[in-house]
């Protein structure tokens, strides 16, 4: 495209400068990249597992603490308290995302006029931060003067923020109200990469639509669904700002998940140990979880999805 | 030139384009399941937004007397005059600063260093890159208290210089990761061609991997830009100025002060997302491209 206005040889007196594609002035370039990145993502990286081991409450010294903060820590009710909302967030959100995200994807993959309109909505939520879905989603949920009195459903005007269980629902809700597009996004492009031949011979052996999705879409997208999966998993140990818009982690302790509790922890306790140690675990679960998902996709995953199609 | 960037990095998006209009569909019967979910899926997606909109144009007096959903009985600019006359203006200014402060020096860093990757031979280039790749790993909440740490002993703290600098670094291994894709994909001739037109490395970078390199530095600048415009952790923790908050921190400083205006909230909702609508409807292809950079296939 673009190549052919620029290529056509520019003859620059510059011979004397010939350069064979050697490590040396090449390597210059990545200096600023390299120094940047190592300054801000894997310093920190160390520090937070340096930091784990002192005491330091943000503002003052900081001083060595031995095990002290990892003792303390595992032995804290609130920090399993937290994990274990973690998991609970990240497996039902993963359940209704999912499902969701693939029939969606697939739905919006189809050509016709009507479902790209409807795709171009369906991805609004994209657009809006964290904070600005929380806030409006605390409107929303207003027992008085939201969507219950809107749509006249008394069922729907309940303290939802106010009370442990249906906030914790709320949070899992909002999150995948977030999510579920840009995941559909990814099942969509993936749909769209499935030879339609196999959708052809499956037509001519009389299997219908239903079918057709159980043996061929969710099959083929073998790979969308792992990669959809990890995003969504090792993502959800971080839900941080809408959540913390949204609940601030209450009622009391209700929807405290691990990125809030390190948060809490770190900067409103000024326990800046402790925190460390919680965001050492984010870290070590993250890529536990990642190892094991890609794990699931099997060795091979270079090989060819395709065979017979 | 989206269609060409995502089938070279093997993206999952690249039929958007160029499959949009196949036949295959209408042979086939009406899928009823899928139409409902559909539909259905509307109402949960277009329903609050609909309740944001229509409530940011209702008086107080609107607010709590008619129905929530109805459309306003005296629609009305005033919330919006409001939020703005609190300093958005300035916070706008702020996300804007902050974004481009990031946005631009993330690509220009992350395509040189992808350039010399792809272009370069050696140990040490083949180190930088699997450390960047080992970064995509690397959750920027985890790191959140060390670079606190940091930007106080830098003497950055409270500035907009604190929340562009970890931004830049967490933007790079994403960048180079695509960016590197993509020069790779350049035929090898295109830079035997320009060596022998006596061309440097550094200017074949500029005159021929720049200009081919533009569908993906659109991508990459879009999927940074939105995390930045929408980031709310770096602000929070390393800013308190009411003068530096950027728009997603001003959103919920400002919805503290005025909980019981709930329109004028909502206003400055639909004005923090203003800009990024604007850029959908532009570019929707663009956009929508930019959110999976690097995450498809």
């Amino acid at each position: 495209m673009t190549a052919t206005t620029t290529l056509p040889g520019r003859r620059t007196a510059t011979a004397g400068q010939r350069s064979k594609g050697t490590t040396g002035p090449l390597a210059w370039l990545v200096m600023p990249a390299l120094v940047v990145f190592v300054v801000f993502a894997v310093l920190p990286l160390a520090g937070v597992l340096l930091l784990s081991f002192t005491h330091w409450d943000g503002i003052g010294a900081i001083s060595f603490a031995g095990v002290a903060n990892w003792l303390d820590t595992l032995k804290d009710p609130m920090m399993y308290h937290a994990l274990w909302l973690t998991f609970v967030i990240m497996a039902l959100s993963w359940l209704i995302q999912t499902p969701l995200s693939l029939l969606l994807g697939t739905f919006t993959a189809g050509s016709q006029k009507y479902r790209a309109l409807l795709a171009v909505l369906y991805f609004l939520p994209l657009l809006l931060s964290s904070a600005a879905i929380a806030i409006a989603y605390k409107a929303l949920l207003d027992p008085n003067f939201g969507l219950a009195a809107g749509l006249h459903l008394p069922i729907l005007a309940q303290d939802w923020l106010g009370q442990p269980g249906l906030a914790l629902g709320v949070v899992i809700f909002v999150v995948s109200w977030q999510f579920i597009p840009f995941h559909t996004l990814i099942y969509q492009g993936g749909v769209r990469q499935i030879p339609k031949s196999l959708y052809e011979a499956a037509e001519i052996d009389g299997a219908g639509r239903v079918k057709q999705f159980f043996y061929i879409t969710v099959p083929q997208l073998k790979y969308t669904i792992i990669t959809s999966s990890t995003l969504m998993v090792v993502g959800s140990l971080t839900y941080f700002d809408m959540i913390f818009v949204l609940t601030g982690g209450g009622p009391g302790n209700a929807t405290r998940n691990l990125a809030l509790d390190m948060y809490l922890t770190g900067f409103r306790a000024n326990l800046m140990g402790p925190a460390s140690v919680i965001a050492v675990i984010l870290v070590v679960l993250g890529l536990a979880l990642a190892l094991f998902l890609q794990r699931l996709g099997g060795k091979d995953a270079n090989k060819s999805q395709l065979e017979g199609a | 030139m989206t269609a060409s960037l995502t089938r070279r990095t093997g993206s999952a998006t690249a039929p958007l384009v160029e499959r949009r209009r196949s036949p295959w569909a209408r042979v086939r019967r009406t899928n009823v399941l899928g139409g409902l979910a559909g539909w259905i899926w509307l109402a949960v997606i277009i329903i609050p937004i609909y309740y944001i909109l229509i409530t940011s144009f209702k008086n107080q007096a609107g607010y709590f007397s008619q129905n929530p959903l109805a459309l306003p009985a005296h629609p009305t600019l005033d919330n919006y005059k409001m939020v703005l006359a609190n300093d958005f203006g300035r916070y706008f200014l702020n996300s804007v600063i902050i974004t481009v402060g990031s946005v631009v020096p993330a690509v220009a860093f992350s395509f040189m260093a992808a350039f010399a990757i792809v272009r370069g031979t050696g140990r040490f280039l083949k180190g930088v890159n699997a450390l960047f790749l080992m970064g995509l790993a690397i959750p920027l909440q985890a790191t959140i208290i060390p670079i606190y740490l940091l930007i106080i002993r830098m003497h950055l703290y409270d500035s907009l210089l604190a929340l562009i600098l970890p931004s830049i670094a967490f933007a790079i291994p994403l960048t180079v990761l695509i960016m590197a894709n993509f020069i790779r994909d350049v035929p090898n001739e295109l830079f035997e061609s320009m060596r022998l037109d006596g061309c440097s490395e550094w200017q074949t970078m500029w005159r021929l991997a720049l200009p081919l390199t533009k569908p993906a530095i659109v991508t990459v600048s879009i999927y940074n830009g939105l995390n930045v415009w929408n980031g709310f952790l770096l602000p929070l923790i390393l800013t308190q100025s009411p003068e530096l908050r950027v728009l997603p921190l001003a959103l919920w400083t400002f919805q503290g002060q005025y909980s019981v205006n709930i329109p004028a909230v909502l206003a400055s909702v639909v004005l923090t997302t203003l800009p990024i609508l604007v850029l959908y409807v532009l570019g929707r292809r663009q956009l929508l491209s930019g959110l999976t950079a690097g995450f498809s296939k």
